[in-house]
């Protein structure tokens, strides 16, 4: 079991280091950082100004070089500005260096120093991790509401097979499935929301929520988040009480004359659930797809939407501070499905 | 002229999709009569769900074949004072095109309907065929790395995992902007990507025709002139880095924006494809036939292209329906963020996301590319749910 996670660390350590490259890479070819040099410069610099302005700052040495810098194994570049003074990249604004004191050799994400956004103006790691925690009281109420809803129906559907409740069900699931976020959520705010229906049960909008949830502003977002993975659970819930409820130990549990519903409670549920908390732990990268979209929906100013306004405005840093944040967070949660999964089956522990 | 009532806009509406209720009802009375014959697609008319979906789905096909017939106006001019229009509002005299506005105008006084409906030509010019494209590919890795195993799984099983951590969010982000698609990536990935079409059929025929070199080498030169020629007008555009094949050989060029989305989501859905047939064909690997035909001495992609490979198509023909509608959301995405399709595109993603701004004043605009989306991906689920039930059931 030890050896099995070490194994797994190895390969996630392995895959991060690929990703972040990857994306370093890709936000860092040559017409983000003209883009970017035009931006804090000025619009209308000329080719070769703009290669100046990039040299002064070091983003013409090569990127391997600039990687392992932003990861802070390799000592951060020092140069001198036209006045003289020493600059380099551990010189840089954001990290909090007293006046006249010496900067570190290295900085870098291993560091804690993850950069400066160029839109928010403040330390990425400081935004990323207070929007972070926006973003979560928004996954604790989506997972509030998801989990229980989806276990249920999927439950109710699976233990009578073919049944009239089971058909009805499914089509649920199926129809939830099939509305992404920026459809429900479309549909919810015109009928829940809009003047054109009239119904302003509640607001449009989240914003209000990032200081205070209530009822009114935070219902829409939840639900619609939780209706698009809810009917994957619900499905997978089914198909694992199906294939339960037919095992030998529960024919040999209605045979003895116990009730249906102390079979369903006390005897299938338990290893039906094994397999929904897979699906559950697999579906948070597909939740941060949901966020983005929702947050940027509802204008609830989450990683998410930071995720959006870094890509769209070009502020390198800090994109490459959220795709690690979204990237740890997807392996995590798979690592712990896989562990989980491990943990919960006996019959793969055993072996 | 009077604005039409609720009911006169349903009967419009009714109306203006003649033709594709005719289709529906001619394709329908034709697979029910002969129903026995057709195999899978046959029974596919004995469950209520799998018809459902199957009409719907038939109905976005054939509207997005009739297009030009069924829209009122042309989906990009506006008209003016038709801002905002309700549902049903008649258009000024003298505009070219029908009299009404039937579902309303949008913030630029465009048809909303029109757009619509338009839009679904796009949709279903690019969803199938790009699942199709990534489902090429995921075969093309997937039965060697399930086949073969070792060095070459691990790699390729590494590979897609890496792909599969991003949040696809984030992917198309980092693929579609403007500046990348500056630099010629996604023109390189095209270059990479649409060669596993080529190679598929390649190695599907050599495999097969492989001991009769007459047939071999006639179903061989025609894969390499037409699929070349077919590949090669399809890298080269103008206007990115990779435009050197002449034009009096370019067959066609894609318009603009359509390519990289095109891209985007093949890229985003292979991996996926990848673990699905990688996962059936180690489970078909197992079987008898399979140690038959090596026994036999049949090569190794023999073996898998026309043993493993026609043995695993019951979960593959239900999952290339399930990705179908993914794929479509997926496209929807790209359009809600305004990535990649130029913003006067009809398509279903970007006009919902130019109703969004107005949307609880003018719901209309986002409703309805929305009701529209959604009933596209629930008969493309409900169709795979059926064709699920029906093949388990032998």
């Amino acid at each position: 079991m030890a050896l099995f996670i070490l194994r797994r660390l190895g390969v996630m350590l392995l895959t991060i280091l690929c990703l972040t490259f990857i994306v370093f890479f890709l936000t860092n070819l040559h017409p983000n950082l003209e883009k970017l040099a035009k931006t804090q410069g000025n619009m209308r610099m000329t080719d070769e100004q703009v290669e100046s302005w990039l040299d002064a700052r070091g983003y013409t040495r090569p990127v391997v070089v600039r990687y392992g810098e932003w990861l802070g194994i390799v000592p951060g570049w020092t140069g001198e500005d036209g006045d003289g003074n020493p600059t380099g990249r551990c010189y840089s604004q954001g990290l909090g260096l007293a006046d006249g004191a010496e900067p570190p050799t290295r900085c870098g994400v291993l560091q804690g120093y993850w950069g400066y956004s160029t839109v928010f103006k403040a330390p990425v790691l400081d935004i990323t991790m207070t929007r972070l925690g926006l973003t979560g009281i928004l996954m604790f109420w989506v997972m509030l509401v998801m989990v229980p809803m989806a276990l249920l129906i999927g439950v109710l559907a699976g233990m009578r097979e073919g049944s009239r409740l089971d058909r009805s069900l499914s089509t649920v699931s199926i129809a939830s499935t099939a509305t992404p976020e920026y459809v429900s959520g479309v549909i919810l705010i015109a009928v829940f929301a809009s003047s054109a229906v009239g119904l302003r049960w509640f607001n449009g909008t989240a914003t209000s929520a990032m200081d205070n949830v209530t009822f009114a502003n935070f219902t829409l977002p939840v639900i619609t988040i939780a209706l698009y993975g809810m009917g994957y659970i619900a499905r997978m819930t089914r198909a694992s009480m199906t294939e339960v409820m037919t095992a030998q130990y529960i024919r040999t549990a209605r045979l003895k004359g116990v009730s249906f519903s102390n079979i369903v409670i006390k005897h299938a549920l338990r290893n039906a659930l094994i397999a929904p908390f897979t699906v559950i732990m697999l579906q948070f990268p597909w939740l941060l797809n949901g966020v983005v979209i929702v947050e940027t929906l509802f204008n609830y100013k989450g990683f998410g939407w930071t995720l959006v306004q870094a890509a769209g405005n070009n502020d390198i840093e800090l994109l490459l501070g959220v795709s690690v944040v979204s990237v740890v967070v997807v392996l995590v949660t798979q690592l712990i499905s896989d562990i989980g999964y491990v943990y919960l089956n006996p019959r793969i522990r055993i072996s | 002229m009077d604005p039409l009532s609720w009911g006169g806009i349903f009967a419009q509406i009714f109306v203006q999709f003649t033709p594709v209720w005719i289709a529906i009802v001619v394709v329908f009375a034709a697979s029910i009569y002969f129903k026995r014959k057709l195999g899978l697609y046959g029974k596919l008319f004995d469950s209520n769900i799998g018809m459902i979906g199957f009409a719907l789905v038939l109905f976005w096909i054939f509207t997005a074949l009739f297009a030009d017939q069924i829209i009122t106006h042309d989906p990009l001019v506006q008209v003016s004072g038709m801002k905002n229009a309700s549902p049903g509002a008649p258009v000024p005299d003298g505009t070219e095109g029908g009299a009404f506005y039937i579902l309303g105008g949008d913030n630029l006084a465009r048809d909303v309907f029109s757009r619509m409906v338009a839009g679904s030509t796009v949709v279903m010019q690019i969803a199938p065929l790009a699942t199709l494209f990534a489902f090429m590919v995921g075969i093309t890795l997937g039965l060697p790395a399930a086949f073969y195993g070792g060095a070459l799984d691990t790699t390729l099983s590494f590979l897609a995992n890496l792909i599969l951590a991003f949040p696809v969010i984030l992917l198309f982000y980092l693929l579609v902007t403007p500046e990348i698609v500056e630099t010629g990536l996604p023109s390189f990935m095209a270059m990479v990507l649409f060669v596993f079409p080529l190679v598929f059929m390649w190695v599907l025929l050599n495999s097969r025709f492989y001991t009769q070199p007459q047939k071999q080498k006639i179903y061989l030169s025609a894969v390499v002139v037409i699929g070349g020629l077919l590949y090669l007008s399809l890298i080269s555009q103008d206007r990115t880095p990779i435009n050197f094949w002449p034009d009096a050989l370019d067959l066609f060029d894609i318009p603009g924006g359509i390519l990289i989305v095109f891209v985007a989501v093949v890229f985003v859905n292979s991996p996926t494809v990848f673990r699905i047939v990688r996962g059936i064909a180690m489970d078909v690997k197992t079987r008898d036939y399979v140690a038959a035909a090596q026994t036999r001495g049949e090569g190794p992609w023999y073996t898998m292209l026309w043993e493993i490979l026609p043995n695993a198509r019951g979960p593959l023909i239900v999952d290339f329906c399930l990705r179908i509608g993914y794929t479509t959301i997926l496209l929807g995405t790209l359009g809600f963020f305004g990535l990649g399709l130029p913003p006067e595109s009809p398509d279903w993603g970007t006009t919902i996301n130019d109703g969004r701004r107005l949307l609880s004043i003018y719901p209309h605009p986002a409703i309805v590319p929305a009701m529209a989306l959604m009933s596209l991906v629930l008969g493309l689920n409900l169709l795979a749910d059926g064709l699920r039930e029906e093949s388990m059931r032998d």
